[in-house]
């Protein structure tokens, strides 16, 4: 299992309730299942990736974000997870509403495009950064929305939404962000890994 | 119908069941046939529910049709629903034609078939009776429920009648309240069957009406697509058109033959009396218009399955299902599958689905076994 998921379980209590935005083939599922006697529940759009799930035994329903979270009740779950999809939404501002309205807690994971290695490449090469996290081309990714973590921060403040945790991973390398450190961690952090409410 | 019913198995349950309609019945058969083996635990058992047309004859050959069983894709040795692991229940519902309490039954008091004199029944009312059946068979809980169709609601209506009884169900190409266009294309059937001059008469039976509702039934099992690329506009077995109200194209052959061999094994008052239950269904009106308030109490663990090119139980409806269970914090889950074949897809061969259907109960069967052990 990645590190980022390792990171997002061990934010999660054990026995708690927990719905998996977006939760591909259900890996991370499975372990909170396994390992946390979490009660999870996935919403994934593609089919064949449902379909896995189902078969492991995970309750996935076949879906899209921006459609399907409405009909969740509101707080009827301890945390709600979406991990580095956040930029994909046509309408990011309300899908995480609508997160912030189901879970008690959201964790929200997203790929820094405040990372060095973004800013050298369209620096240097002056071409729509390709790296491990944004593997695509501009013409082929699914990513409409690119943030920094120091734009998710500051949307999280403007908005009023509680940040309890702010994590990073660089390099499999996780720390805490801090007041203190953030315009370091903006640079050198592929990944921004938030608990919010 | 000159199906010979004698032969098959039958409970004959002593105690009354009450009716939706007000009546009560007692001292009835329910016919029903079982695969596989129950085990020791008694833990491996599959109630499965037949759809409109369907019987209890799931699996291998129908002894009576000499045909295959509607859902031998399915139940099995090896198959999704494998009897070399599990045991199967499947009952023919009340109201049917296939030996359980139905309108081709004699009435002891008049010496003559029930017929339309029969009382009418719900989707309540058959599963009710198949209760009686588990009870028999000393099954206090089920590894799953499963149904397509017709199927589906009774999975729905035995979930919300007994929340603690099955492990898992598998409601498929349903839906939770029958929709207008489902209504009626069901009128249209029935119509049919009325409009035959030999319909209540008791030397003859309405085989023309029944054959025609039959033939339009048909239709909406399938898809436009589907029927497109299967038939097109092929001319069955000639050149060219012959100018006459033959059956030219083959679509037409293929539907007038679906309607012939139909009324070998089916009996028209009981196609009246189904569809009626299934035009009856509506559990979100059994709770007062909040069908999430159907499935509060359930323990089970649910699959919903729909078919992308079923427009009788589209997608959308099976959906209205999983938001009403989404709603009350159940366990749900949900996928489309992708087929061209219609509704008819949750009979056919479809390895995605069938895979899906499988491993999903295989999966609920691991996991009570783990449970027993901790």
């Amino acid at each position: 299992m990645k590190k980022e998921f390792k990171v997002i379980a061990q934010i999660i209590q054990n026995n708690k309730r927990v719905l998996d935005v977006g939760c591909g083939d259900g890996t991370l599922m499975e372990y909170l299942k396994k390992n946390q006697k979490n009660d999870v529940r996935g919403l994934e759009p593609k089919k064949d990736l449902v379909q896995q799930c189902i078969s492991k035994g995970l309750s996935v329903i076949e879906g899209n974000a921006e459609k399907e979270l409405i009909q969740f009740p509101e707080k009827s779950f301890d945390y709600v997870v979406l991990s580095q999809t956040l930029q994909a939404f046509i309408y990011p501002k309300e899908v995480l509403n609508q997160l912030l309205r189901i879970g008690k807690q959201t964790i929200v994971s997203i790929p820094n495009f405040g990372y060095w290695k973004v800013r050298l490449h369209l620096l240097f090469k002056g071409t729509m950064p390709v790296t491990t996290n944004l593997p695509n081309e501009w013409y082929n990714t699914p990513n409409l929305h690119m943030c920094t973590i120091q734009d998710f921060v500051n949307f999280c403040n403007n908005k009023n939404i509680k940040i309890d945790k702010s994590m990073c991973l660089t390099n499999e390398k996780i720390s805490e962000i801090t007041n203190k450190n953030m315009k370091y961690k903006n640079i050198f952090s592929q990944l921004g890994i938030f608990l919010i409410e | 119908m000159n199906s010979n019913t004698k032969n098959i198995k039958k409970l004959i349950i002593d105690q009354s069941l009450q009716l939706d309609c007000g009546k009560k019945i007692e001292g009835f058969s329910l016919a029903y046939e079982t695969y596989g083996n129950l085990n020791k635990k008694k833990n491996n058992a599959i109630l499965v529910f037949h759809a409109l047309t369907g019987d209890q004859f799931a699996a291998n050959i129908n002894p009576i049709t000499k045909k295959d069983g509607w859902w031998t894709f399915a139940v099995g040795p090896g198959r999704a629903i494998d009897t070399n692991k599990y045991f199967v229940i499947c009952a023919n519902v009340l109201g049917g034609c296939m030996g359980s309490f139905g309108p081709t039954e004699i009435n002891p008091d008049t010496n003559k078939m029930y017929g339309t004199t029969f009382p009418v029944i719900t989707i309540k009312d058959i599963v009710k009776a198949q209760k009686f059946l588990l009870d028999h068979l000393g099954i206090k809980k089920l590894l799953a429920v499963a149904g397509g169709s017709m199927g589906g609601m009774q999975v729905l209506q035995f979930v919300s009648l007994y929340p603690n009884m099955a492990h898992s169900a598998i409601p498929i190409a349903c839906s939770a309240s029958h929709s207008a266009q489902n209504i009626a294309l069901n009128e249209l059937g029935r119509q049919a069957i009325m409009a035959d001059p030999n319909w209540k008469r008791d030397d003859a039976t309405p085989d023309k009406g029944l054959a025609v509702a039959r033939m339009a039934a048909h239709i909406t099992y399938l898809s436009k697509q589907g029927l497109q690329e299967k038939f097109g506009r092929k001319l069955q077995d000639k050149g060219s058109l012959k100018f006459s109200f033959d059956a030219d194209f083959q679509i037409e052959s293929y539907l007038r033959y679906q309607g012939s061999a139909f009324v070998d094994r089916f009996d028209a008052n009981s196609y009246l009396y189904i569809t009626r239950a299934m035009d009856y269904f509506d559990l979100e009106k059994q709770f007062n218009g909040n069908l999430s308030c159907a499935f509060e109490n359930t323990k089970s663990k649910f699959c919903v399955i729909s078919f992308s090119s079923d427009w009788l139980y589209p997608t959308s409806e099976n959906k209205e299902i999983v938001i009403a269970l989404n709603a009350c914090g159940a366990n749900v889950g949900f996928v489309e599958i992708n087929s061209d074949k219609g509704h008819d897809s949750f009979l056919l061969n479809l390895p995605e689905f069938l895979k899906t259907l499988g491993e999903f109960i295989s999966s609920t069967y691991n996991e009570v076994n783990n449970e027993k052990r901790i």
